[in-house]
């Protein structure tokens, strides 16, 4: 822990978990589907449901997935925005049962490709993805993490992380996940190291990867 | 050096060293960082700068989406302008600023978490009028946001600064103790006196309970800022003097950790308890929707 994690960060209030978390929750959408969003449906749960209206969280979710960071003074004027923007956007309420009371479940269209994350915000504006495309998962993105949609057949872990370690890059956790056999599977490696574009090159290479998302702590993707 | 988990051991070092109590803190998180004390200085610089910017940009005019909050730090300065405040302009200035930094939160303005959003205004709200009483530079200050950071990373590490945690007194008595803190050393305290008189802040808030009305961060909160900075400067004011607390700073804290503890969950941040489940608070609740869809809004 840094003493700015105690003074800080800066951002637009009233709430680290209802308002920088939920910023931070449009932004990992956005960084998942690979830039904006051309419609989203928004759906808060448990405490986001309850009292996020007067936090500003549909306003935050919006902005994040926009692009903006917590600290954005435009966060207030995103449903106006992202109107300019032409991105079609709609919200409501969805009971995710065992979910951390501060959850949203976010689905996003770009190019004919969709995508939808389960969300959860503990606390200090930091976030949790808990599920991806309907298949469970758990990271944050405050380590370097690599996420892979690919086809659920054999070898394919062992060609995805071959590709990584060719990058001397040390992996700290994997999880993979699949719906059905045969079906789509998620691969979700957190590392020690940053992961460089090569190794997104590389492994979207692999026959029968359907997307590669990378991402780095504090790098925003284009 | 290692990570700072307990006053004594920031006091300790700070003795073995020779080193003001901020710059031990400095130290000891660029080391844990791997960050150059340029950078960090730099870092700070920027929330004194942000924590200036929302005050300055404060508009009593603002309300927040659900109306609960906005004009109270406007009504503040114009008593303390007519020259009937008891407590004359600075303590006035200090009450009008910790508002005017409560309601820039509520009303979506950019803040530093210090060390939440919901207790931002009690630190800058003794920096600021202080050091301007005080005429010191910003320099003064910048070290004295250390110093206040210091001890709110070792509340946080023994034991919490979070509502939903360990109440209003994780939150309001951390930032009132990181105010304390800040002042005394602003004041030419010894690093004796600002570890003191954070353990005096902090006793004086023990036991307060996180119960916003209908959930939000507006009501106590906006107010119980102006509350946290007062008593941080009475903390700092009796430390100062030479008074001691006779419970020292870590096992005042750890006490803080162990009231949490015991506190119910109905109120931590839940709004089941308290001032959420007054009668007043229920029936806001009930208008709570229809209030904030056809409302005041953003302006």
């Amino acid at each position: 822990m840094s003493i700015f994690d105690i003074l800080g960060p800066v951002m637009v209030g009233p709430s680290s978990s209802h308002t920088a978390g939920a910023v931070r929750m449009g932004q990992m959408t956005r960084r998942l589907l690979g830039g904006e969003p051309e419609s989203a449906e928004i759906l808060l749960s448990g405490s986001f449901a309850l009292t996020g209206e007067g936090h500003g969280t549909p306003r935050a979710i919006l902005a994040g997935l926009m692009g903006m960071d917590p600290d954005d003074e435009r966060i207030p004027q995103s449903f106006e925005l992202a109107g300019e923007h032409g991105i079609k956007f709609s919200f409501g309420t969805v009971n995710l049962r065992n979910a951390h009371p501060n959850s949203a479940l976010i689905r996003a269209k770009r190019d004919g490709r969709g995508v939808e994350v389960g969300a959860s915000s503990p606390g200090g504006g930091r976030i949790r993805v808990f599920s991806l495309d309907g298949l469970p998962t758990s990271f944050s993105g405050e380590v370097p993490t690599l996420i892979v949609r690919c086809e659920d057949r054999p070898g394919h872990v062992s060609r995805v992380t071959g590709a990584v370690a060719a990058q001397g890059i040390n992996m700290s956790k994997l999880q993979v996940e699949r719906d059905t056999r045969g079906g789509t599977a998620l691969m979700v490696i957190e590392c020690d190291q940053r992961i460089p574009y090569k190794v997104k090159v590389a492994i979207s290479a692999i026959e029968g990867i359907y997307n590669v998302t990378r991402l780095n702590p504090g790098e925003e993707s284009k | 050096m290692s990570a700072v988990t307990s006053i004594a051991g920031l006091l300790k070092v700070s003795a073995e060293k020779k080193l003001p109590l901020w710059k031990t803190v400095q130290l000891t998180d660029c080391a844990e960082q791997d960050m150059s004390e340029a950078d960090s200085w730099e870092k700070m610089k920027n929330m004194l700068s942000v924590m200036r910017e929302a005050d300055q940009s404060y508009d009593s005019r603002r309300r927040s989406l659900s109306g609960l909050s906005g004009g109270d730090g406007g009504k503040m300065e114009d008593y303390v302008r007519s020259g009937r405040s008891i407590s004359g302009p600075l303590v006035g200035e200090i009450i009008a600023a910790a508002l005017r930094m409560g309601e820039c939160n509520a009303c979506m303005k950019r803040i530093v978490a210090a060390p939440t959003a919901g207790a931002c205004g009690v630190l800058p709200a003794v920096i600021i009028p202080c050091g301007k009483a005080m005429g010191l530079p910003d320099e003064r200050l910048i070290e004295a946001l250390y110093a206040a950071a210091g001890v709110g990373q070792v509340i946080a590490l023994r034991a919490s600064i979070s509502g939903a945690q360990s109440g209003c007194q994780a939150e309001i008595g951390a930032a009132s103790a990181m105010a304390a803190a800040a002042l005394t050393h602003m004041a030419g305290g010894t690093s004796q006196q600002i570890a003191n008189a954070s353990a005096l802040a902090l006793k004086s808030l023990l036991g307060l309970v996180c119960d916003p009305v209908g959930g939000l961060v507006e009501v106590p909160c906006v107010k119980r800022n102006a509350a946290g900075a007062v008593i941080a400067l009475t903390a700092a004011e009796m430390s100062l003097a030479g008074i001691e607390s006779r419970v020292p700073p870590d096992e005042v804290i750890d006490a803080m950790r162990e009231v949490g503890e015991k506190m119910s969950p109905t109120l931590r941040e839940t709004a089941e308890g308290g001032l959420a489940d007054t009668e007043t608070a229920r029936k806001f609740r009930e208008r709570d929707e229809a209030a904030i869809r056809h409302g005041p809004g953003l302006t």
